[in-house]
């Protein structure tokens, strides 16, 4: 399970089983989409499954993250979603309502972002199996001209944005399972930040470095990603980590760390210095990231790893987990 | 919903009568104002000014939950260099010896046993593999927050047994006890604990008599006194001459019990001081004591791992629970593992190496193949110290205590 | 054995003495309050939750004291070094 969970497991099996059998290129370092050329037009091509535990929840659906999480994941490789494919693994005995209500959800997704669904396939598996439904969507776009992201080109210096506040979907889907008996007024941030970035880019474009969405394994991963694959050490500000009252009060109860914590509506944006303001200014004014951040920034040390200070001059490394968040009692 | 988030708190009034900072998030309270930046800075200048320059001091943290605060805090990083914090051993997933996780899940491989604990035992090894890897396996395995939470999972499953693997010092078996006297006033026959509380005096005991520790004081545990209170470390400072501080477990909480401490040691003094007083009764929770009595019994012996076997260190359920004693109803192995002669856990655990000085430390034994139960529990020195600390640049740190 | 957070009763169940329902900063879980039998909790007061249980009152006049206590460190010795600066003493000069 902790291969899939998007921390140390799940990036040993996609850099020691995947990359070097299945990705040509696969010294460079693994985006979040790829950037492939067809006739001389260069095109961004991304995929992901969805394996949801409840398949709804406060904020959404499997099916809306499937389709969020594929245009997303487009945005920050700076792509604008156009077209995407779809494939259901359905168990056998899913009730046709909750399937349709899924592919309601999906539908409404895909017309906020205006993007259009052209193809897909359906198979069912024995009863028992498939959680009910998974979903994998791919989807192809058009990369956005005024950004180019490669995280060679991060510098020390540069600053790292977040769009707004952390944990929301994490938690929600923890307290969703109803395993842990609590209650709070949470919902998942699953959204399309396509919007969001665009905004930026718009305003800052040529300051941007690199960007990623914080999914499984939350901040911390995609943060100890960049710093690996950069070579730099990432310094954050405890103090400046934006997150909700219910979210801290969840983790304070259960010993978890926000920074580990899925986001399914956030993103993680490497700027220039001189452009990060801007950049900021552009995400604070469009609806959506009135509570963007800069929450930190890149240094040469400690090299490879990402440290949060205090600003009583604390600081402790935050490393990726080996699989995923498991609440404590000690 | 409001989105409270760092901006908006920057434009907050002030909520709570003790401190203003509107930077601060405040929606904790009892836990927000002793993480205050600012008394932080003044009570490390206090113990900087404390400390004897000319003085070595030696330290010992007993319980795991402070260990874990003090990096998690970063808190080595504000204190003066001659002030040495020793990891003690009163981490209760640290101290399990590997054949009692084989027992339980020998139990578990029952195909009508479900296997419930706490999120701090899926991932620690037992020879055939952590319960998280028997869950992978078909095992019926669940993590629960509460023992209250496993009982409920027994009234929910009538075709199921539910076991209930317990761990932890005093701090938990009082709620352990109770569930057992709920299922049992209840009549849930399916329900069972396997019960690995331990006691923490005990283990303090044998820190004290080990040869190689030089200990100058003691930061004392703070929950497990709620329960217990303060009177059970009286021995420690009459006998052995050493301070002890009951602690809380933000920052000003260790900060001020290392100022306690200090100025105890400054004076000459050897007392048991309550620095967790809002928490902490000096006698304990009476009603807490009661259930733990009527529930369960000390074991003549019990084997901690890295310490030996420990006389009336460990807790067994009476005979009157009986029926809901895992160890009573079900075929126990009796499983007795060695640690790997190479792994030097007992030697961490009783804090005269440190993590790093250990051979395997961050080789062959990382918190992804942890060898010893110190790396896999989160609150363990080993992982602790290579989760929070150990890629830290020198050049960062301010002041470092000890860097091993 | 350690993690255990300060929580408010926000409700109690009449008809089940021994459970209450906590909140912290908005989660909230229904707890055991069969550690505090003697002194039972009212709603607004504050107790430490571990593992689903809750095992004290917190004072908040403890708590007050030592805020206190934690805002004055340093505070007599700053003083005193006040007085030194005024030269004073007829040992050393300043």
């Amino acid at each position: 399970m902790a291969h899939g969970a998007g921390g140390k497991a799940s990036r040993k099996l996609v850099e020691g089983l995947f990359a070097p059998l299945l990705f040509e290129n696969s010294r460079a370092p693994l985006g979040d989409a790829a950037h492939v050329k067809i006739d001389g037009s260069c095109i961004a091509i991304t995929t992901d499954s969805f394996v949801v535990k409840p398949l709804t929840f406060p904020g959404g659906s499997i099916g809306e993250l499937a389709v969020n999480g594929t245009l997303n994941d487009l945005a920050v490789s700076g792509a604008r979603a156009q077209s995407m494919v779809v494939t259901f693994v359905l168990e056998e005995g899913l009730p046709t309502s909750v399937l349709e209500g899924e592919v309601r959800a999906m539908a409404a997704a895909l017309q906020r972002a205006g993007v259009t669904m052209v193809g897909g396939d359906t198979k069912v598996v024995e009863r028992g199996k498939a959680d009910g439904m998974y979903i994998t969507t791919t989807g192809i776009g058009c990369l956005m001209p005024q950004v180019t992201i490669d995280v060679r080109s991060v510098r020390p210096g540069d600053k790292i944005l977040l769009s707004g506040p952390i944990g929301d979907h994490g938690i929600t889907i923890l307290l969703a399972r109803g395993e842990l008996d609590l209650a709070a007024d949470l919902s998942s941030d699953t959204r399309c930040i396509l919007p969001l970035v665009e905004a930026m880019v718009e305003e800052a474009g040529p300051g941007i470095r690199w960007m990623r969405d914080p999914t499984r394994g939350g901040v911390a991963t995609s943060l100890n990603e960049l710093a690996r694959d950069s070579g730099f050490g990432i310094v954050l500000s405890e103090e400046e980590i934006p997150m909700r009252d219910e979210v801290r009060g969840a983790c304070e109860l259960l010993g978890l760390d926000p920074l580990h914590i899925a986001n399914e509506g956030q993103f993680l944006a490497v700027v220039a210095p001189e452009y990060a303001d801007a950049a900021l200014n552009a995400l604070n004014r469009t609806e959506g990231g009135e509570d963007a951040l800069i929450i930190g920034e890149v240094q040469t040390e400690p090299a490879r790893a990402v440290l949060v200070t205090t600003r009583y001059g604390g600081s402790r490394i935050v490393d990726m987990l080996v699989g995923d968040p498991l609440p404590r009692i000690c | 919903m409001a989105s409270r988030t760092a901006k908006d708190l920057r434009c907050r009034t002030k909520v709570y009568p003790i401190y203003v900072d509107p930077c601060l998030r405040f929606d904790m309270r009892y836990v927000d104002e002793f993480r205050d930046p600012e008394l932080i800075v003044k009570a490390s200048g206090e113990i900087h000014r404390l400390a004897d320059s000319e003085r070595h001091y030696r330290i010992m943290e007993v319980c795991g939950g402070h260990t874990h605060a003090i990096y998690r805090f970063g808190l080595k990083d504000i204190l003066p260099s001659n002030i040495e914090l020793i990891h003690g051993p009163g981490c209760p997933v640290c101290v399990l010896p590997m054949g009692r996780i084989d027992d339980g899940l020998a139990v578990a491989r029952n195909g009508d046993v479900i296997f419930a604990a706490f999120g701090d035992m899926m991932r620690v090894p037992g020879t055939c593999g952590s319960p998280l890897e028997h869950k992978a396996q078909g095992t019926d395995v669940r993590i629960v927050y509460s023992p209250a939470d496993a009982l409920q999972l027994a009234r929910k499953n009538p075709d199921k047994h539910v076991m209930f693997f317990a761990i932890g010092f005093e701090t938990t078996a009082p709620s352990t006890a109770l569930t057992l006297m709920r299922a049992k006033a209840e009549g849930v026959k399916n329900f069972s604990v396997f019960c690995n509380h331990v006691t923490i005096i005990p283990a303090i005991r044998a820190i004290l008599d080990s040869p190689d520790m030089r200990l100058d004081g003691f930061i004392g545990p703070g929950h497990v006194s709620t329960v217990i209170g303060c009177r059970p470390y009286e021995w420690i400072a009459r006998n052995e001459g050493k301070p002890v501080v009951t602690s809380g477990f933000e920052p000003l909480d260790l900060l001020q019990s290392i100022v306690m401490l200090l100025r105890q040691l400054q004076a000459g003094e050897a007392r048991v001081e309550n620095q967790y007083k809002r928490v902490v009764p000096w006698e304990g929770n009476r009603a807490a004591l009661k259930v733990m009595a009527e529930v369960f019994q000390l074991r003549p012996y019990f084997e901690w791992r890295g310490l030996g076997f420990i006389s009336q260190s460990a807790l067994k359920i009476r005979d009157e629970y009986a029926e809901w004693d895992a160890e009573q109803r079900f075929p126990i192995p009796g499983t007795r593992v060695t640690d790997p002669k190479a792994a030097q856990c007992g030697e961490v655990l009783k804090g005269v190496l440190k993590p790093a000085q250990c051979k395997l430390f961050g080789k062959e034994c990382t918190p992804e193949r942890p060898i010893g139960a110190l790396m896999v529990s989160t609150e363990g020195s080993c992982a602790a110290y290579y989760n929070y600390e150990h890629r830290k640049a020198a050049a960062l740190v301010t002041s470092i205590s000890s860097v091993a | 054995m350690c993690l255990a957070i300060p929580g408010k009763i926000v409700e109690l169940a009449p008809d089940q003495p021994h459970l209450g329902t906590v909140e912290v900063a908005g989660v909230r879980r229904k707890i055991d309050l069969g550690l505090l039998q003697d002194d039972l909790p009212v709603i607004g007061d504050w107790v430490l939750i571990h593992v689903g249980f809750a095992m004290t009152r917190i004072s908040e006049k403890d708590a007050l004291e030592q805020m206190n206590l934690l805002a004055m460190l340093g505070e007599a010795e700053q003083a005193m070094e006040e007085v030194r600066g005024y030269g004073l003493e007829d040992s050393k000069g300043p």
